[in-house]
């Protein structure tokens, strides 16, 4: 038996899923396949602060700092030499000398290990950042992460000779596609599918739900927190790649609130703690902003879009607070017809009899 | 799984020496002492605010002493976090039910038992062989003990939703899976009628006879210590006031003052 076992249904979805991306390759609209590649990162951002934050119920707003680590890490390291030496020309020697700029074939694989280091480089820095604050709660926990991203922030302003400081920062290779992207949305939802109906899962919701009981059945409190901050800071990074590569062009400024708070709604809006909430929440808040974006445009009215976002936010938070799906997750056999069964347990627990 | 008996039932698996907890002022605990002996039933009562709950709390280590020390099984941890003391082997339930309350009754179980296992976040990500067998290994463990409490049953239900009485039983088992060799019990039957309060004294009888296990209790239900305890302490204002057999505390003059005076009022 292969270690990875995919149950029929996740495969039927898969394949739906690879369909529906090469047709949109194919159709040459530019606009859907700059949403789709957009909708992906986004999957990517809210499953990785579902993680850290959902499933642990730490409350991390600064997930987005992880974000930029990526985008600036990934964007250097895959510079053209030539480009690299103009343009940076101040780069320490060890740094300049790397271009992650190799394909083999049609395949960018300088990119795929640029954006696998840009999660590594966040990964490192989450495990030392996280050691320190996973060990709050509560509110203090949150301001303390707002106080990471305010860092990172000053950080790349100020760190001229490598981010280029407060200047855009361009150039970048276009190399995100609608597979790049999909391909690392689809690892971040099985990451966190994976994670949330594990051991290590059960540890993490254990201790969120009462961190006295837990540390009663030796749950250190610490360590599952910080599993998930850490995973989260990876795939944040890697959405910060795949971002960068696809916008080609940033600032500092790009990291920070206004993103953190997309970030939160889309999560709060599909239930912390659930990875089909995740996806289902993402997708809720896109289509909306992208809605109230025209309108915007229509009635020339600007900045209302911003507002209305605000209050629908607002409303779910009065109307629904545990959001769309609360903690629960969507039966996927339910949904395509399989089984017509309500089924709350664990979807993975055995192996379906008909997958 | 069962534990084999402490061969020498001379040494204390838990020897406390001058326990104490003071909150700026007032002292919660004071000069705590307690040998306790393997496999036994023992009762700590005494009137509410007595201390009861501090001591279970410095026990567990979720509270830290400001004196004294505790050795158990010959080790000292009275400077051990709270989840090292889960995992040497003292578990505890609360007054107050701690479940929890949005997993599942198996899930609330399992989360205990796996904590003897090795979890690393690779072999879950890759699904690797170790992993699945450390999995099915817990949900193994897992049944037989929501079994043995006669929670069986509602293995799928969520926690929250249980009857209060199949709360404080699922307590009992969440803390039973991990495995201990001392279980500390907060007011176990506080809530329960008189049914399930006789119920409980069996399942505890039956958790030290069959599990091997040595059992703290704290209650100031007077008459479910009596019956059930091997030995009783009797705390007021954090100070240990009598200690011995059962026959001898319900007759100690101190006790009766301090703690049954207002029956004889009545």
């Amino acid at each position: 038996m292969s270690a990875l076992r995919i149950p029929r249904r996740t495969l039927v979805l898969l394949l739906a899923a690879s369909g529906t991306l090469a047709l949109l390759q194919l159709s040459g609209l530019a606009f859907w396949q700059g949403l789709a590649i957009n909708f992906a990162i986004f999957i990517i951002l809210v499953q990785a602060l579902n993680m850290a934050s959902g499933f642990t119920g730490v409350f991390s707003l600064g997930h987005i700092g992880f974000m930029a680590i990526g985008a600036y890490t990934s964007a250097i390291l895959t510079l053209p030499l030539a480009t690299k030496s103009e343009y940076l020309p101040n780069l320490p020697g060890w740094l300049a000398g790397i271009h992650l700029d190799v394909a083999v074939g049609p395949l960018p694989v300088g990119f795929f290990a640029a954006t696998l280091v840009a999660g590594l480089v966040a990964m490192v820095v989450a495990g030392l950042v996280g050691a320190v604050l996973m060990r709050l709660s509560g509110h203090f926990v949150a301001v303390a992460t707002l106080g990471f991203l305010v860092i990172v922030r000053v950080v790349l302003f100020n760190a001229d000779d490598i981010t280029r400081g407060s200047r855009t920062f361009s150039n970048v290779t276009p190399y995100t596609n609608l597979w790049w992207a999909w391909g690392w949305a689809v690892i971040a939802i099985y990451v966190a599918w994976r994670v949330k109906f594990s051991g290590l899962g059960r540890a993490m919701f254990a201790q969120k739900a009462d961190r006295w009981a837990a540390r009663s059945i030796g749950i250190s409190i610490l360590r599952p927190r910080l599993i998930a901050f850490v995973a989260g800071a990876f795939l944040s990074a890697i959405a910060g790649s795949l971002y960068a590569h696809f916008i080609t062009s940033f600032s500092p400024t790009v990291f920070y609130f206004d993103l953190t708070f997309r970030v939160i709604t889309m999560l709060v809006v599909g239930g912390m703690g659930s990875v089909s909430g995740a996806v289902i929440g993402t997708a809720l808040v896109l289509a909306l902003a992208e809605a109230l974006r025209r309108i915007e445009g229509a009635t020339l009215l600007y900045g209302l879009g911003g507002i209305l976002l605000a209050v629908f936010f607002i409303a779910v938070i009065i109307f629904r607070p545990s959001g769309i799906m609360g903690q629960r997750e969507v039966d996927l056999d339910r949904v395509l017809g399989w089984r017509p069964r309500w089924r709350r347990g664990r979807p993975d627990a055995e192996p379906s009899r008909r997958g | 799984m069962t534990e084999s008996a402490v061969t020498d039932p001379t040494t204390a698996l838990l020897d406390v020496e001058g326990l104490t907890k003071r909150y700026s002022g007032l002292v919660a605990l004071s000069e705590y002492e307690l040998r306790l002996a393997p496999h036994s039933i023992h009762g700590v009562i005494g009137p509410n605010g007595a201390g009861k709950t501090t001591l279970f709390n410095l026990l567990s280590g979720m509270v830290q002493p400001t004196a004294g020390s505790i050795r158990f099984g010959g080790v000292d941890i009275t400077a051990h976090a709270a989840h090292d003391v889960a995992r040497a082997g003292i578990a505890r339930t609360f007054q107050n039910i701690r479940l929890f309350g949005d997993m599942t009754a198996i899930d609330n179980v399992k989360v205990a038992v796996q904590q003897r296992l090795p979890i690393s976040l690779a072999m879950t990500l890759i699904s690797s062989p170790s992993y699945r067998r450390n999995e099915a290994d817990v949900t193994e463990h897992a049944r037989p003990i929501l079994d043995r409490m006669g929670l069986g049953a509602m293995a799928d239900r969520q926690a929250s939703s249980l009857p209060y009485g199949d709360q404080r039983r699922l307590e009992i088992a969440r803390a039973v899976a991990t495995n201990p060799r001392i279980l500390l019990l907060d007011e176990p039957n506080a809530g329960m009628n008189p049914t399930e309060t006789a119920e409980l004294l069996d399942l505890i009888r039956r958790l030290r006879d069959e599990l091997g296990l040595t059992v703290i209790l704290v209650a100031h239900d007077i008459p479910l210590v009596m019956g059930l305890c091997d030995r009783i302490q009797v705390l007021n204002h954090g100070e240990l006031i009598a200690d011995g057999p059962p026959t001898t505390v319900r007759n100690d003059p101190d006790v009766i003052t301090a703690y049954l005076g207002r029956a004889s009022d009545a």
